[in-house]
């Protein structure tokens, strides 16, 4: 991973190198314990693992060989930035949402303390100068989904290119039209910055590339719920974390073929757990790479994760945008409606989350429910009670955790984790 | 013989059950009972508190319940959480209990049972030692007392001075203040112990106090903490006799059901 044949790479994308291997150490010996060391797993997530070693390498280059080429680099932190428009223009989208607790005290020297690790994350990765990708952006969409961003944002501003999204907080009509303006207004910008009009053919690829992926991670969250869970919770949701930095058509083909192994694996009903294991789900904020503490956790204790209720999981892959539409204006509305169902907790009075999430225990028939909520991070935190609430009338008892990145409550997570397992064995 | 043990972040305690059915009654006799301090060397107090017993089974709860393994002590072992055991502990002692409240050295747990005992619901204080058996610990070395003494010492008090903080140090500088003002100590005392409750009946109600409920773990020795409890709760809670010994009960009683299954 440390390949010293992309140090000049890193050196011309102007990162702090030896910050930088430090994170790639860390980072690579925590893939090794958490995910080399599981037994059993299916051959196609070697793909998988190679992404993860080549995470800061070969997929980099891939992007400085694309700007090289005139193409440009769009980066996000939300699943409500609409993927189909940056394809459209030719552009490659990735996700900048950090997972790991670096440069925090820089971070904390522009947002306050209790901000959400996160936040702190992004910002610390780019004061820190350890993220390649946010040094590759040509520019960077923020949005408007919680205060903590939406302020957090007006700091990294001014480190980084940035346009900023208004999400709407409610689903009125007058929202639905706010959140067409706002993207007709993304669609001016990129197309300014690279120099491309989007047509109803571009459009068109865009939106069939980015509903495949989806499809092809659809097609996963069916599968997994088989019984025994023929893949682990923990590989499934790197799947969803490198979804939003893998070349997009290169990602479904790889995630269709390990799904075609997975059917077989099905069809000699070989699980990678027991089938009496315990199955959960994770509900709540998302985690982004390389914040596996708590499924590592979950999945030491006894039980297994079917189903992750969040960006970094079915929230992304959910809904697909109507590809019937033929002119741009279709298709702009299409992409409209598909994004305004997002069931995000930036949303009041968000009850469509509810009803997924009773839609996805029983589609996955779980014994229980984690609730994971970043400290700090107030709409998450709120909806837990409603979580809570919805469940219990379901009788599927239901475990809130708040926690950040930090290691110091593993101890105490881990008897919660296991009295909750316990509880519902 | 069982052994089950519950290995705290202050203490360990060990409870041997006879658990010998064979002649058609369920024995669950307790044949011995040990008491340690963890220590910064746990390996070594297991080694003792163990010595000179042959359990078939250890069964280990608490903090340090993952020390205790087979290879070490060339007998099965089994593990469970202190949420668990102390259910198990508490059911068998008071077979209606509905709700148990377990303040320990480290870790202030809140469980609802169903009507079998089995764990229905359960809140547990996440990362800071606030409100918990460290605490009080911590605040009757300020008071010069000893542990034991501190929950009679704060009884003698008359009217509980408010104490707002959770964190053992802003409590440490805000009982400091009162005492600069000339406070009496012991009202200082009750108010410390206030703050305690007060944390405590938020949780019991976040799990749905039904009663009865039994109060364990061992702050449970605490007069003061029992009696102010009751005022809030306006419910006496029943106290086992040895209150830090409920979860090494319950540890072994879920040895011994494992040992019926092999």
């Amino acid at each position: 991973m440390s390949d010293s044949a992309y140090k000049k790479m890193w050196e011309n994308l102007n990162l702090d190198i030896e910050a930088h291997d430090g994170l790639l150490e860390v980072l690579g010996k925590f893939y090794g314990d958490i995910y080399m060391s599981q037994e059993g797993r299916i051959k196609g997530m070697e793909y998988l693992d190679f992404v993860l070693s080549e995470v800061h390498g070969l997929r980099i280059k891939e992007l400085m060989d694309a700007k090289k080429s005139g193409r440009k680099i769009i980066g996000t932190f939300c699943v409500f930035v609409p993927e189909e428009l940056s394809l459209a223009v030719d552009a490659i989208q990735v996700g900048l949402c950090a997972g790991a607790d670096a440069g925090t005290e820089a971070a904390e020297t522009v947002v306050p303390r209790n901000t959400c690790a996160l936040i702190k994350s992004f910002i610390g990765f780019k004061m820190a100068k350890i993220c390649p990708y946010t040094e590759a952006c040509d520019l960077i969409i923020g949005e408007t989904t919680c205060d903590g961003k939406k302020k957090a944002y007006e700091a990294f501003g001014e480190m980084a290119p940035m346009h900023i999204m208004e999400v709407p907080q409610r689903k009125e009509e007058s929202d639905r039209a706010l959140w067409k303006s706002e993207v007709l207004r993304l669609k001016d910008e990129l197309e300014k910055i690279t120099g491309k009009t989007i047509t109803a053919a571009s459009l068109k690829n865009g939106i069939k590339i980015a509903n495949d992926k989806r499809r092809a991670l659809q097609r996963l969250n069916k599968l997994r719920t088989a019984k025994p869970t023929p893949i682990s919770g923990r590989d499934v949701l790197l799947i969803n974390q490198v979804s939003f930095y893998d070349d997009p058509i290169r990602f479904t083909q790889s995630i269709n073929a390990l799904c075609d192994q997975i059917d077989e694996r099905i069809a000699k009903s070989e699980g990678i757990v027991a089938e009496n294991t315990p199955r959960l789900m994770l509900s709540g904020c998302p985690m982004a790479v390389p914040n596996w503490k708590l499924p590592y956790i979950i999945e030491s204790s006894g039980a297994v994760v079917v189903a992750e209720e969040s960006c970094i999981g079915t929230r992304n892959s959910r809904d697909l945008v109507d590809e019937s539409c033929e002119t741009v204006e279709e298709m702009i509305d299409a992409i409209c409606d598909r994004y305004m169902k997002i069931d995000c907790a930036c949303f009041t009075p968000n009850n469509e989350r509810m009803d997924n999430i009773k839609e996805l225990a029983e589609q996955a028939d779980v014994d229980g429910v984690i609730h994971y909520s970043l400290m700090f991070c107030q709409p998450y935190t709120h909806e837990a009670f409603k979580v809570e609430k919805t469940l219990a009338s379901e009788n599927i008892p239901m475990l809130s955790i708040e926690t950040d990145y930090s290691m110091e409550d593993v101890e105490q997570l881990k008897t919660r984790v296991e009295a909750f397992v316990e509880m519902i064995s | 013989m069982i052994a089950g043990i519950d290995i705290g972040s202050r203490s360990m305690e060990l409870v041997l059950l006879d658990g010998d059915d064979t002649n058609g009654e369920t024995n669950n006799e307790i044949v011995l009972e040990r008491r340690l301090p963890t220590t910064f060397d746990p390996a070594s107090q297991l080694k003792i508190i163990l010595d000179g017993i042959a359990p078939e089974i250890i069964s280990a709860t608490g903090y340090g319940r993952k020390l205790v393994t087979e290879e070490l002590y060339g007998v099965p072992t089994v593990s469970l959480t202190e949420i668990k055991a102390y259910a198990l502990g508490v059911s068998h002692l008071f077979p209606e209990a509905r709700t148990i409240l377990d303040i320990g050295g480290q870790d202030t747990k809140a469980i609802s049972l169903m009507k079998n005992g089995k764990v229905a619901k359960f809140e547990m204080n996440d990362r800071c030692a606030a409100g918990t058996g460290k605490f009080l610990e911590h605040l009757a070395t300020v008071f010069q007392i000893p542990i034991e003494g501190f929950g009679s010492y704060a009884l003698e008090g008359d009217e509980p001075l408010m104490i707002n903080s959770m964190c053992t140090v802003f409590a440490e500088t805000e009982a400091t203040s009162l005492m600069a003002q000339g406070k009496n100590p012991r009202d200082i005392a009750l108010g410390l112990h206030g703050s305690i409750v007060r944390r405590t009946t938020n949780m019991l109600h976040r799990v749905g106090l039904n009663e009865p409920l039994v109060f364990a773990g061992g702050v449970a020795n605490n007069p003061c903490v029992i009696s102010m409890l009751t005022d809030a709760l306006k419910i006496s809670p029943s106290v086992p006799e040895r209150p830090d010994m409920v979860g090494a009960l319950g540890a072994a009683l879920h040895g011994k059901s494992v040992l019926k299954i092999c």
